[in-house]
């Protein structure tokens, strides 16, 4: 048997999907005994979705006033705490993962696997490196706990139907006042949520300008679809942050991706590879991205756009 | 502020297309081009731009590697870091141990801010900056897109899967850093001339005191799946009429 504790990701209100992604992965080891902990102000409701996803024993919650946001350092060193007795420790390779495991890790004085794509053993694991361009088995020391973060893009949402039992825990761990949690910006919106999604339509350096980039805002809400952004975009200023698709941005796996005057480097291709149906749409005909695509158009996308949402209303 | 300690790897560079050998054993590295990892690049220009700043700031870049990353740190050091240290191991180390040996190196160096890439392009394992701190007992602030030093402290904004979040943590800490924090400078030929004479100094892990611990053995190293190009459609209703078909819109 091999007991997993997954750190789980949620705002407060809502578990993020990636979480019930990491139970996906957790399930694929044999014998896997699987705990679900959550770190935060008040994790009442969240702990009762987590407890419903399939395949989950146990719901620990770690409630205090200090975990009202997730820093790194004040939540490490309670998973620290929290791991003796787990031969695994999971979390989502998502920027909430990816900033506490390491942490996580190196406090059990382990190396972490990062972006765990496929589980071949209970110790033996895939996973890329080179931006995707090789692809690794890695074996980790048995005899030590393994850490690792779950690329949320290789594995379906476990189920819901559950039915955990939910526990409340207190930790004795002392924790540093030298991180302090200040504020965050986003530019919420009613749109799907990027990493999740199952349609994305995403723009590129050709959309030319912040102002053009907003057609793409119709577009996607036509389809109900999130919108991402290539590297190049966000660098110019045309879309936030918080939308780019790539390496060093989201590594997204929708039903379909709809990629409007990207070119395809090979970072951006890295985030949706794992896109089911991938449609292109390029004035370039020798654009990369066509390389990748299951549809490619060449055209002009300030043409096109309008005459698909046309379409997508008739 | 009197120090900050900039980490930096030597990578296949940024513009190679890396690829994997026949027989699986790793991949192809004999004669490929190797740079600064892009990443760390922006943690030196970060530092630079601070000390520019603040004035009267020692940068010190430091790294882990074959005897040839000191053309790396050479790099570093035309850009304007004022010396170099190369810890030099003819094996590659895991993230576990270079945490480690940056913080026998901190521990000596005492810096106020340790700067490093967010990740290496190479293993793309993110690790190394978050153990550090954890190690260090220090804050850390990663994916780092803005830096304000100020009294004692400074406020990171970092790039979040949300958005911007901002953090305040109190230095020393550590920071790594995201791509949009800054464009790093061009090294210009007298900079490099100038770099040449700076310090570089060479140790090992023997002398820091860090023994290299083995976790993870990569028993094979594969090309990925690729994904088959599919078709070129004429016009929008094709195009629909293909989507819709498949029942995708």
């Amino acid at each position: 048997m091999h007991k997993i504790l997954i750190i789980g990701e949620h705002d407060g209100k809502a578990v993020n999907p990636a979480t019930a992604k990491c139970v996906t992965c957790a399930t694929a080891i044999v014998g896997a005994d699987i705990t679900i902990a959550l770190l935060g102000a008040d994790t009442a409701s969240v702990a009762a979705q987590a407890a419903a996803i399939a395949g989950v024993k146990t719901v620990l919650r770690i409630d205090r006033p200090e975990n009202e946001h997730p820093l790194a350092a004040l939540f490490a060193p309670q998973v620290a705490a929290l791991a003796a007795g787990y031969s695994h420790v999971f979390g989502p390779s998502t920027s909430f993962g990816k900033d506490l495991m390491p942490r996580v890790a190196a406090l059990l004085g382990v190396s972490q696997v990062s972006d765990l794509m496929a589980v071949e053993g209970a110790h033996k694991f895939r996973r890329p490196i080179y931006a995707g361009n090789a692809i690794i088995t890695v074996e980790a020391d048995a005899s030590k706990t393994l850490v690792a973060t779950v690329r949320i893009a290789s594995f379906e949402a476990a189920a819901g139907g559950g039915s955990a039992a939910i526990e409340t825990k207190s930790l004795d761990v002392a924790l540093p006042s030298h991180t302090r949690y200040v504020g965050t910006k986003s530019g919420s919106t009613d749109r799907p949520d990027l990493q999740t999604a199952a349609r994305v339509v995403s723009g590129g350096r050709a959309l030319a300008s912040a102002e053009n980039f907003k057609i793409l805002y119709g577009l996607a809400d036509k389809l109900g679809a999130a919108v991402g952004a290539s590297r190049a975009a966000v660098d110019a200023g045309y879309a936030p942050n918080e939308m780019q698709v790539g390496q060093t941005g989201k590594i997204i796996s929708p039903e379909i991706y709809i990629a409007i005057g990207i070119s395809g480097a090979i970072q951006h291709l890295t985030g949706i590879k794992d896109a089911r149906t991938i449609v292109a749409i390029n004035k370039d005909g020798e654009a990369p991205i066509f390389e990748v695509a299951d549809y490619g158009l060449v055209g002009d996308l300030f043409q096109i756009i309008p005459e698909l949402e046309k379409m997508l209303s008739a | 502020m009197q120090k900050i300690m900039v980490c930096i790897k030597r990578v296949v560079d940024y513009n190679v297309r890396v690829r994997v050998k026949p027989d699986g054993s790793g991949v192809m590295l004999d004669g490929v081009k190797m740079s600064v990892n892009p990443f760390d690049e922006i943690a030196l220009e970060e530092a630079l731009r601070i000390k520019e700043r603040v004035g009267n700031i020692e940068v010190v870049a430091v790294s882990i590697g074959v005897a040839d990353t000191q053309q790396q740190l050479r790099t570093a050091l035309a850009m304007g870091a004022d010396r170099a240290i190369l810890v030099q191991t003819d094996t590659a180390v895991e993230p576990l141990t270079a945490a480690q040996t940056f913080l026998a190196l901190a521990k000596k160096e005492n810096p106020d801010l340790i700067f490093l890439g967010k990740q290496a392009i190479d293993d793309d394992a993110n690790q190394t900056g978050q153990m550090l701190a954890a190690i260090w007992e220090r804050p850390q602030a990663t994916y780092a897109s803005k830096v304000e030093v100020g009294d004692g402290k400074a406020m990171v904004t970092r790039e979040v899967d949300a958005g911007l979040e901002t953090i305040e943590v109190d230095l020393p800490a550590v920071v790594t850093v995201d791509l949009r924090l800054n464009e790093p400078r061009y090294v210009k030929l007298p900079d490099i001339m100038k770099a040449k004479k700076k310090p570089l100094d060479v140790t090992s892990l023997d002398a820091l005191g860090v023994s290299a611990t083995v976790f993870l053995k990569t028993v094979k190293t594969e090309p990925p799946a690729q994904r088959q190009k599919g078709v070129m459609v004429k016009d929008v209703a094709e195009l629909f009429g293909a989507l819709k078909k498949k029942g995708l819109i």
